[in-house]
């Protein structure tokens, strides 16, 4: 049971239960739709860009727990950090979750507790669901889908 | 070749009685050499049976045998092999016809799958037939496979696919769907049990009701053939499709029923060898039933396969299945429902052993990955239905879904199992 308690760790079981910034943004410059037609999670981002600066973000959508982790957790991450940032932070972010389980990854704070994905290869979409669903935002495409 | 007999995985009934011999489940399972292994270090317990069903030893034997023994391509060749290859093959779409009771081998397409025999009525069938302003009528609840080829259809020709509504409970409002039945109505498509709800369709009077408007039926056999007796004559229906890989044989390999009348109109689906009298640059006659529609090399390991696994059905013998089924199925549904937080998804009059399931506060996702670990196998998702989780308002449910070989103690581990899932979501 060590991985399921991995995978299900306290902070990720309380920011599905309480998520942040889980709410639509008037105003905002970028949105993407992020969809997951294996399990149907959906979720649409919102980005408020001042010049290469993200001033909020915010999300809304329905999905499992970890997608819904992850997207809370990475809304928090990305707030105040310039676009160059937020697209390093996705490239170490996707590094992280896609290391096979047996070797060592860096430490990304609290978004670390997503490492236990790893063990679970079916739901490493999940948890990066909402990581490129950012990326599409960025570039302004619409629509993203990890299957 | 030699087809081994299906074990006989039932025990005598006592005394007179003409109440079905009850299975006897530990017999049952020993003849499916999978069921054996452990995951995540659990005992395995299937419960995704709807997705696709385990395979008994004489199943896997027959297509060895066929591999090792007479392997050659069928109705070519004058030679032994390419001979007893044939037999095998043709053995196999009698055997077909007897399970169905169709009227002729004449009548029994061997496909992939369900899929590809929807297309194929959907392409030769009723493309030809339907011009603009013309109507398919489907049910609400039917799998992809028996929407996305009539929307392929209706597309190319300017008709319109018309959708018949269910009720709360998951049953097709019979009302509803005759008034549907109009003089547009071309064809009308229906499963006889919803993979995604474990609804049994009243097909019989539904086919009825379209007769009565001069309406052809295809009926949706993949998750019903498993289950029941079916009877396509009983049934009257025009069309009907089922696959191999649900009725315990090997994947690959379909079937379509097809009145003959209906198939002798018909063009050819797919061209190729097999399916011609002749060819020249100029043209190409047809063959004859049923080869008019089975073009190329066909899957002959998995018609084999099949034929073994149709004997090995009627060897522990429907009623004995259905009677094993239903059991399991109430114990079941009162097990979930005696978990906080669970609600069932489809709770029709009459239900096939499919148990669709919410759970409060838990994406159905994480309910999978959780009863996974505990060696339960369910599936989790739409189920190829979005329209019918549409319909309830659920992104996703989570299904577990019951055959012949499932006990009691492996519903107690999916309980067990969910209860963990509260626990984990406490």
């Amino acid at each position: 049971m060590s991985e399921l308690s991995d995978l299900y760790q306290e902070v990720i079981l309380d920011h599905n239960r309480r998520p942040r910034n889980f709410h639509a943004l008037a105003g905002a410059s970028h949105t993407a739709e992020g969809y997951n037609p294996l399990c149907g999670d959906r979720l649409t981002l919102y980005l408020k860009l001042t010049g290469e600066t993200i001033e909020e973000v915010s999300f809304e959508g329905a999905g499992c727990a970890i997608s819904k982790a992850s997207a809370s957790m990475m809304t928090d991450a990305l707030k105040g950090r310039t676009v160059a940032e937020a697209d390093a932070l996705f490239e170490r972010f996707h590094r992280m979750v896609t290391t096979p389980p047996d070797q060592a990854v860096e430490d990304m704070g609290k978004l670390s507790s997503l490492a236990g994905v790893r063990e679970f290869p079916v739901r490493v979409k999940c948890a990066s669901l909402a990581w490129h669903t950012l990326k599409a935002a960025m570039t302004s495409k619409s629509r993203v889908s990890t299957e | 070749m030699t087809q081994e007999t299906a074990t006989a995985a039932v025990i005598p009934a006592r005394g007179r009685t003409s109440a079905p011999r009850e299975i006897d489940v530990q017999r049952v399972r020993a003849d499916f050499p999978i069921l054996e292994r452990t995951v995540h270090g659990k005992p395995l317990v299937y419960l995704d049976n709807a997705a696709t069903t385990q395979k008994p030893r004489v199943v896997l034997d027959a297509i060895a045998s066929y591999y090792t023994s007479i392997n050659a391509n069928v109705h070519r060749g004058v030679h032994e092999l390419s001979e007893r290859a044939t037999e095998a093959y043709e053995a196999s779409r009698e055997r077909v016809r007897a399970f169905f009771n169709a009227a002729s081998t004449r009548e029994i397409i061997f496909t992939r799958n369900a899929t590809e025999g929807i297309n194929l009525v959907a392409q030769s069938f009723a493309r030809p037939l339907l011009t603009a302003g013309d109507e398919v009528l489907i049910s609400a609840m039917e799998h992809h496979s028996n929407i996305v080829p009539w929307q392929l259809a209706c597309a190319a020709t300017g008709a319109r696919l018309a959708v018949a509504p269910i009720d709360d409970r998951g049953d097709v409002i019979l009302e509803e769907l005759e008034r549907r039945l109009t003089p547009r109505t071309r064809l009308l498509a229906i499963t006889h049990m919803s993979n995604a709800l474990g609804t049994i369709t009243p097909v019989r009077e539904i086919v009825g009701m379209a007769q009565a408007h001069g309406v052809p039926v295809l009926i949706d056999a993949s998750q019903a053939a498993y289950h029941m007796r079916l009877d396509v004559q009983a049934l009257g229906c025009d069309f009907l499709v089922a696959t191999g890989h649900k009725l315990y044989g090997p994947t690959g390999i379909g079937v379509l029923y097809g009145r003959e009348s209906r198939l002798e109109a018909m063009p050819p689906f797919l061209g190729g060898g097999d399916m011609i009298a002749s060819v020249s640059f100029e043209g190409s006659t047809w063959n004859v039933l049923p080869y008019k529609f089975e073009a190329g090399t066909p899957h002959m390991a998995g018609a084999v396969g099949l034929h073994a696994a149709l004997d090995y059905i009627d060897a522990v013998g429907f009623e004995s299945i259905a009677a094993h089924e239903a059991q399991l199925l109430a114990y079941a549904t009162q097990a979930l429902e005696e978990i906080p937080g669970i609600r069932l998804i489809g709770t029709a009059r009459r239900k096939g052993s499919i148990l669709s399931f919410v759970m409060d506060g838990v994406h159905p996702h994480d309910i999978g990955t959780i009863v996974d670990r505990e060696g339960v196998a369910i599936r989790t998702g739409h189920h190829c239905a979005q329209p019918v989780m549409e319909r309830f308002g659920v992104p996703a449910t989570a299904r577990a879904s019951l055959a012949m070989y499932n006990t009691r103690e492996e519903i107690d581990a999916l309980a067990a199992a969910l209860r963990k899932v509260r626990e984990v979501f406490a």
